[in-house]
C-alpha cells in the first residue's frame, strides 16, 4: 500500500498549480463554441491540461497517458475557481470511440474541432420502445447510392438543440439478430428531415429532445467500424459514461456543503446539525461516502497498475454514486424542512435552489446511463457469474 | 501509487484461508458451538504456529513487527473462517497498548509471552465507550473494583487489560485473588464472551496511558480488527448466495436467473466491495495518515455494521428456508456479524464520536 503519488510528480503539481494562479481569473463568455471558450480549451491543450494522451496529429496535446498526471491535473483544478476543461457526450464518448474505432479520415475531420469545442455532439441512442432493451432499436438506415437515408425516432438525446453533429445507432441490417444488426453513424444535425422537439423535466428544464427522422441523408462513410459492428461500438464507449456519471469526489464537495448548511439553518433557534437524527443521517452518507472513496483509490491504482483486477470495483460506482448523491441531496431538503421546497425564484430560497435540482436532477441520473436495475443486472451477471433472464419465445 | 494488498499480504490472506478450510470445517464450527472447547484449542493452537500472535509486536519482543493492514487481512480471514479464536482483544489491541503505554518492565514482561503464544489477554473497555448495567471500575491505592463486561477473548484468558472511565489501561492477572469470572453467553458461539467482578485487585497501571490518545488508537484498532472480520464474514455469506442461487431450481430453472434474486445479490456485491477497500484504507490511515486514521477508523466500523448487517440478512433469505437451519450453518456468519455490530460500540455510538471528532459541536 502506497498513497503517495512519488516526488516525481512534486515538480509537474507545481507547474499546474502555477498555471492555475496565473490562470485563475480567466472568464467564459457566452454561448458553448464561443470564441473564448475554444480560446480556453486551445490554452488548456497546448499546456497539456487537457486532452492530455490524444495525438498531437488530431489536435490533443500528445502527452503519456500517465494516469497520476491527469489526477494530479484533476485534483487542482478541482480546487480552484478556475474555468474546467469542457465536458460532453463528444469528448467523452466519441472521441475514445473515434480514436480506437474511427477510420483516419473520421480521426483528422472530427477530432480536433470536437476537443475545442467547435463542434459539440449529441447521443442517437435510446427510442420511445427502447430504453433498457436498447439493442432492439427500431430507427432504421439504408443506403441509397453513397448515401444512408435515416428514418425513425429517438429520445433522451442530450444537449441536441446545441449539438452540430450526432453519432446515432440505427438499424442497417434487418434480417440479422437484434445485436448484429445495427451500425454506428455519424449525422450532421443541420441535415434535412431532422424535427426536435424538446422534452421538458420535472426540474423545469429541457436538457433533453426527441428526435424524428425523416428521409434524413447522410455521406456513406459517415459510419464507424463495419455494418453491423454497431453494438460493438456503443459499448466501447458506454464504459467512459458510467464511470463519469458520480464521481465520489465531487460527492465530498456536496458533503462539505451539506455539513455547513446544516451548520447554519436552525429550527426553533437549534441548529439543524445540533439535533440527534439530523447528525445521524448525515454522518451514515459520509460513512458510505468514505466507502466510495476507498474504491475510486482501489479503482485508479488499477488503471496505474494493470496487473491489479478491479472489475467489481468498477461495476458498482453508478449505482452507488448516483444513490448516494440523489439521497445526500436529498438530506438537504429535510435539513431545510418547507424551506426545502422552495423553487425557482422563490423568497427565502436557499443556494439558488440547487439542493432541489440536484435532488430531482439525480434521481434522472439514477434512470439514465443504463437504469440502476439494469446496473443490477450488469453486476449479477459479469461480475458475479448469474445467468440471463431466460428469453421469453418471440421477443 | 499502489492502492490494495501487497503479494506478502494476499499470501498470508490465503495461508490463513487454507489453515481454516482444512482444520476449522463447519462440523468443527458446530461441535464448538455445542461446548466442545477443545476443537477450539486446536484451531488456536493452527493459527498460533502460524505467526499471528505476534504479528504486530516488535521484533524485539519476539514478533514479526507487520503492520495495521497485516492484521486487518488476518481478522478479515478469521471473520469468513467464523474462527472460534482469539485476535483482535488479544493479539492486536493488548499487544499494542502494552507496546504504546507500557514501561520497559511491562513490555518486556507481557510482549514476548503474548508473540509466543503463552498468553491470552482479555480486553475489556466497554465501559470507556460505553457503560452499560452501571459498570466501571475504579482505580484506587494500586487495586481496581468494580465490574467490566463483554470482555473481547476474555474466556479462559490468562490477564486482562482494562480501561476505567478516563480510558486508563490496567493490566490484571487472571489468577488475582478477587477475581469473579462470569461467563456469558453472546449469539455468536464462536467468540464467547465474560464479565469480571473485581474487589481490590492487584493491577498493573500502563504508565503512559493518561494520555487519552493511546486508549483511542488501541479503539481504532480494535474497531479497524471488527470491521475486517465482518467484511469477511459478509463476503462468505454472499458468495454462499452466489453459489446457492446456481444450485437451487425453482419454476423450472435456476433461482439465480430470477431478477429477483440477482438484485439482492447484485446489491449486496454493491455495498460489499468498497468495504474491502475500506479496511484497508482505515488499516493504512491508522500506520501513516495520523490526522485521517480516527475519524477512518469510527466510519470504518460504524458503514461496515451497516452493511454486514444488510448483507446478514439478504443472504440469509437468498437461500430461503435454508438459511434459517442449523444444517446449511449460515447463521454462525449471521451472529458473528452481528455481535462485531455491538462491540466497541454500536454503528449509532460511534458516529456520534464521528460527529464529535469533526467538531460539529462547535
Amino acid at each position: 500500500m502506497d498513497l503517495e503519488y512519488g516526488p516525481q510528480y512534486d515538480d509537474f503539481r507545481a507547474e499546474v498549480i502555477s498555471f492555475i494562479k496565473e490562470n485563475e481569473n480567466t472568464k467564459i463568455s457566452g454561448p458553448p463554441r464561443s470564441e473564448s471558450r475554444i480560446a480556453w480549451q486551445q490554452k488548456l491543450i497546448d499546456n497539456g491540461y487537457f486532452a492530455r494522451s490524444i495525438p498531437k496529429e488530431y489536435g490533443g496535446y500528445g502527452g503519456d497517458m500517465d494516469i497520476i498526471k491527469l489526477r494530479i491535473i484533476a485534483e487542482e483544478f478541482a480546487k480552484s475557481p478556475i474555468p474546467k476543461p469542457a465536458g460532453g457526450q463528444g469528448i467523452q464518448m466519441l472521441v475514445p470511440t473515434l480514436l480506437s474505432l474511427g477510420t483516419e479520415e473520421q480521426k483528422q475531420a472530427y477530432i480536433r474541432p470536437t476537443l475545442r469545442g467547435e463542434i459539440l455532439w449529441c447521443q442517437g441512442y435510446s427510442e420511445p420502445n427502447s430504453g433498457s432493451d436498447l439493442a432492439s432499436l427500431q430507427t432504421k438506415a439504408e443506403l441509397d447510392g453513397d448515401e444512408w437515408v435515416i428514418n425513425g425516432q429517438k429520445i433522451w438525446t442530450s444537449t441536441a438543440h446545441l449539438s452540430q453533429m450526432c453519432f446515432i445507432l440505427v438499424r442497417t441490417e434487418p434480417d440479422a439478430p437484434k445485436h448484429q444488426g445495427i451500425s454506428y453513424l455519424l449525422m450532421p444535425m443541420d441535415a434535412e428531415g431532422i424535427d426536435r422537439r424538446p422534452i421538458k423535466q420535472m426540474t423545469g428544464d429541457s436538457d433533453f429532445n426527441e428526435l424524428f427522422l425523416t428521409d434524413v441523408r447522410i455521406p456513406a462513410e459517415n459510419i464507424v467500424g463495419s455494418r453491423g459492428e454497431g453494438w460493438q461500438v456503443a459499448n466501447a464507449t458506454l464504459g467512459h459514461e458510467r464511470g463519469s456519471l458520480a464521481d465520489p469526489n465531487v460527492t465530498q464537495n456536496r458533503l462539505n456543503s451539506l455539513i455547513d448548511l446544516m451548520k447554519n439553518e436552525t429550527i426553533d433557534g437549534q441548529r439543524v446539525i445540533d439535533k440527534p437524527i439530523f447528525r445521524d443521517r448525515l454522518l451514515s452518507i459520509q460513512g458510505r461516502l468514505m466507502a466510495q472513496q476507498s474504491n475510486a483509490l482501489r479503482i485508479l491504482s488499477s488503471q496505474i497498475n494493470k496487473e491489479q483486477e478491479a472489475n467489481l470495483a468498477k461495476f458498482i460506482v453508478k449505482l452507488q454514486g448516483t444513490e448516494l448523491r440523489h439521497e445526500l441531496e436529498g438530506l438537504a431538503i429535510d435539513a431545510m424542512g418547507e424551506i426545502g421546497t422552495l423553487y425557482e425564484d422563490s423568497p427565502h430560497l436557499k443556494d439558488n435552489g440547487v439542493w432541489q435540482m440536484n435532488y430531482m436532477y439525480y434521481l434522472g441520473l439514477i434512470i439514465g446511463g443504463g437504469t440502476n436495475q439494469i446496473q443490477k443486472n450488469i453486476i449479477s451477471e459479469r461480475a458475479l457469474g448469474m445467468p440471463k433472464e431466460p428469453k421469453i419465445q418471440g421477443a | 501509487m499502489y492502492f490494495g494488498l501487497s503479494e506478502e499480504q494476499k499470501s498470508l490472506e490465503e495461508n490463513i484461508n487454507r489453515f481454516l478450510a482444512d482444520n476449522a470445517s463447519l462440523d468443527i464450527i458446530k461441535a464448538v458451538a455445542n461446548g466442545e472447547e477443545d476443537k477450539a484449542q486446536s484451531v488456536h493452537q493452527g493459527i498460533l504456529d502460524l505467526g499471528l500472535s505476534g504479528l504486530v509486536i516488535p521484533e524485539e519482543y519476539g514478533g514479526l513487527e507487520l503492520d495495521m493492514l497485516f492484521a486487518t487481512v488476518v481478522a478479515a480471514a478469521l471473520g469468513s473462517g467464523t474462527a472460534p479464536v482469539p485476535y483482535a482483544g488479544s493479539y492486536v489491541m493488548a499487544p499494542l497498548a502494552i507496546n504504546l503505554a507500557g514501561s520497559d518492565d511491562q513490555k518486556n514482561q507481557w510482549l514476548p509471552k503474548i508473540a509466543g503464544g503463552e498468553c491470552v489477554v482479555g480486553v475489556g473497555l466497554s465501559e470507556y465507550v460505553g457503560a452499560r448495567e452501571d459498570a466501571g471500575i475504579e482505580f484506587l491505592n494500586g487495586k481496581l473494583s468494580g465490574r467490566s463486561l463483554f470482555l473481547i477473548d476474555g474466556k479462559n484468558a490468562d490477564a486482562y487489560l482494562l480501561a476505567n472511565k478516563s480510558g486508563e489501561l490496567f493490566l490484571v492477572e487472571a489468577s488475582a485473588p478477587g477475581i469473579e469470572v462470569i461467563e456469558l453467553t453472546t449469539v455468536d458461539k464462536t467468540r464467547s464472551s465474560i464479565e469480571l467482578i473485581l474487589k481490590n485487585v492487584d493491577a498493573d497501571l500502563l504508565s503512559g496511558s493518561d494520555d487519552r490518545s493511546i486508549i483511542e488508537k488501541v479503539l481504532d484498532a480494535g474497531r479497524i480488527m471488527l470491521a475486517a472480520d465482518t467484511v469477511g464474514a459478509a463476503q462468505v455469506m454472499l458468495d454462499k448466495s452466489v453459489a446457492y442461487s446456481l444450485e437451487r431450481k425453482q419454476f423450472g430453472r435456476l433461482i439465480g436467473s430470477f431478477q429477483a434474486v440477482k438484485h439482492m445479490c447484485a446489491e449486496m456485491a454493491a455495498e460489499l466491495e468498497p468495504c474491502h477497500s475500506m479496511i484497508w484504507h482505515a488499516a493504512h490511515c491508522f500506520d501513516n495518515v495520523p490526522e485521517e486514521a480516527r475519524l477512518m477508523a469510527c466510519q470504518t466500523k460504524a458503514h461496515i455494521s451497516e452493511v454486514g448487517q444488510q448483507i446478514s440478512k439478504t443472504a440469509t433469505e437468498v437461500h430461503g428456508g435454508m438459511g434459517f437451519t442449523d444444517e446449511l450453518g449460515l447463521h454462525y456468519w449471521f451472529k458473528r456479524i452481528g455481535l462485531n455490530r455491538q462491540l466497541l460500540g454500536s454503528p449509532e455510538l460511534i458516529r456520534e464520536e464521528a460527529g464529535r471528532l469533526q467538531g460539529f459541536d462547535q
